[in-house]
């Protein structure tokens, strides 16, 4: 699977609050979150984000609230991927679950900039900066959690028979 | 081989001799839980998996965000809880005047036992850890497929032991130990981690103090926050949880990633500011800061002994002319309790709010929005910037006698420069 699009770069501890505010989650509607994405770090987000496009951020992305609508706004605005130092667990839990690509890339992410045009080839775990030319490798997901990502999330994978 | 208490109830829950940091595993659950919020979502992707639910003793479900409803979308969400419980005959749905905010609600009523395995589609699940339970927040998607089949899958997470010592000097609660230990480590201090209390410090603190504790381990990123299982546990389980469980404890020589040492004797009371939690700083060195409203509960500090700490210093005194004081009790049960002390007339007497429980506040959700450049200090689990209302407003955390003595003075204050 290949990822590829304008990078939306945002700083520490993204959290569930600013990419879905609560006041929103009266609906769970992914189409109706999605026109709330990042409203409250970013107002020009839901307007400006193109299919493809890629968040990169730096430590902590996702820190705060249970709430799946998180990853299921950013999946919906069109959103290929999310790049980040790192990611708080619940949040990166659930975009496995709903099937929202994640990579982890620590440190590197710094190389990264607003607009820059990136692809991620993500079976072959590589990161491409096309505006700058610099490359990344990527950590593979862990075996399971690729089972999960294969099957298209956790439901089909337990429906498949995986689960007890 | 040695293990943490984490370890132990993955163990045992997986089937397995042993578990190590970093192993995927899949556990048996003891409990599910959702609310308005999440349920929905996680209702619907459940029936898609096409089975009946695996336990309807074992299914908990709350309406505590949105409720009671604040308009018709929520409604409809809670309606969707509510006939989803009916048809699966679920045992523990808590409908609207019986219900309370769920992690105050669900030791209260004894669904929680130690050594068990607990997800909640709220990330404050964590909270159930100081009953010695592994407890984590998780997403609807994971509470749709446990609801199906009891299990789940974990990453076993490495530990960081956090070793308590001496006893908490007067004004100072759980809420100042864990926004200590937040402001020390950091919002991603414990990312990906179990926090493991221990150390003879425990013995010094309250049910109460280890429930606000264990509740904000998922703000310092951990996955679960865990006390040891000792006398004072279970005095507050004898009566309130007929189930049977097993108890364990970390083995001594049992493997942390590392240790943080806090002396409790040593805290003062702190808060919070804007807009992280680990942007901790002494109320003493806080300088004169307005505010212009003030929430004392959540299911972080919505507890009896939380009431008692915030009428203490209410009693006899009046609400700041430029604040809104809103005080919220956790649950039904705390609601009779603090009107039987006599709490809720000291509430209303100081020209304080007291709502039913719900979780309205906290989340910005209804019962207290804040409008912009407005101030509140709160007893909360989190002050993210627009966390409580309009993007542009503010949130202090700080335990029940900072808040309520801010709402006094107007302005974050200490109970001693009131009582």
């Amino acid at each position: 699977m290949i990822c590829q699009g304008k990078v939306w770069r945002y700083g520490d501890n993204v959290d569930t609050d600013v990419i879905i505010p609560a006041r929103y989650l009266n609906t769970a509607d992914p189409k109706e979150l999605a026109k709330r994405c990042m409203e409250d770090i970013d107002a020009s987000f839901a307007a400006g984000v193109k299919k493809g496009d890629i968040i990169v951020a730096d430590r902590n992305f996702g820190c705060g609230s249970s709430r799946e609508h998180a990853p299921v706004a950013i999946k919906a605005s069109g959103i290929s991927c999310v790049v980040a130092a790192s990611f708080a667990r619940i949040f990166y839990r659930n975009a496995i679950n709903i099937g929202l690509p994640l990579v982890e890339l620590g440190d590197q992410v710094a190389m990264i900039q607003a607009g820059h045009e990136i692809s991620i080839d993500l079976a072959q775990g590589v990161l491409l900066n096309k505006t700058t030319g610099q490359k990344f490798t990527v950590q593979p997901l862990p075996g399971f959690i690729q089972e999960i990502a294969q099957a298209g999330g956790l439901i089909e994978y337990v429906k498949q028979g995986a689960g007890a | 081989m040695a293990m943490t208490m984490t370890e132990k109830i993955f163990a045992r829950h997986a089937g397995l001799d042993k578990v190590v940091p970093g192993q995927l595993i899949k556990c048996k659950v003891d409990l599910v839980l959702g609310n308005d919020i999440t349920a929905p979502p996680a209702i619907r992707e459940f029936e898609r998996i096409g089975r009946p639910v695996f336990d309807k003793d074992k299914i908990v479900l709350v309406p505590d965000h949105f409720t009671p409803n604040k308009d018709i979308k929520s409604a409809e969400q809670a309606k969707t809880v509510r006939q989803f419980a009916k048809q699966h005959a679920i045992t523990n749905y808590f409908e609207v005047g019986r219900m309370g905010i769920e992690h105050v609600l669900l030791p209260e009523q004894g669904l929680v036992a130690p050594g068990e395995v607990i997800i909640g589609a709220d990330s404050h699940t964590c909270t159930y850890g100081a009953l010695g339970a592994f407890a984590s927040g998780v997403g609807s998607t994971d509470m749709a497929a446990a609801m199906a089949t009891g299990e789940t899958w974990f990453k076993v997470p490495s530990s960081l032991k956090v070793e308590l010592s001496g006893s908490l000097p007067q004004w100072v609660s759980g809420k100042d130990v864990i926004l200590t230990l937040i402001g020390q480590i950091g919002v991603d201090g414990a990312r990906y981690q179990s926090l493991e209390f221990c150390g003879a410090g425990v013995a010094a603190l309250s049910i109460a103090d280890r429930l606000t504790i264990a509740n904000m381990a998922i703000e310092a990123g951990a996955k679960n926050g865990i006390f040891p299982v000792d006398d004072i546990t279970h005095d507050f389980l004898a009566g309130r949880v007929v189930k049977e469980y097993q108890e364990v404890a970390a083995d001594p020589d049992a493997i942390y990633e590392r240790t943080v040492r806090i002396d409790l004797s040593t805290l003062q009371p702190v808060v919070a500011l804007p807009h992280l939690p680990e942007n901790v700083k002494p109320v003493r060195e806080v300088g004169a800061i307005a505010i212009d409203q003030v929430i004392i509960g959540s299911c972080t500090n919505g507890r009896i002994e939380d009431l008692a700490q915030a009428a203490k210093v209410f009693e006899g005194k009046k609400v700041h002319p430029d604040v809104r004081a809103i005080v919220i009790p956790g649950t039904q049960a705390v609601y009779l309790e603090a009107m039987k002390r006599g709490y809720v007339e000291t509430f209303i007497n100081a020209g304080a709010v007291v709502s039913t429980p719900t979780c309205g506040p906290c989340l910005g959700g209804h019962m207290g929005i804040l409008a912009a450049g407005e101030r509140a200090v709160a007893t909360t689990n989190r002050n993210f910037r627009g966390r409580m209302g309009h993007v542009d407003s503010e949130v202090y955390l700080a335990g029940p006698v900072v808040a309520a003595a801010s709402a006094i003075t107007g302005r974050i204050s200490g109970p001693w420069e009131v009582c």
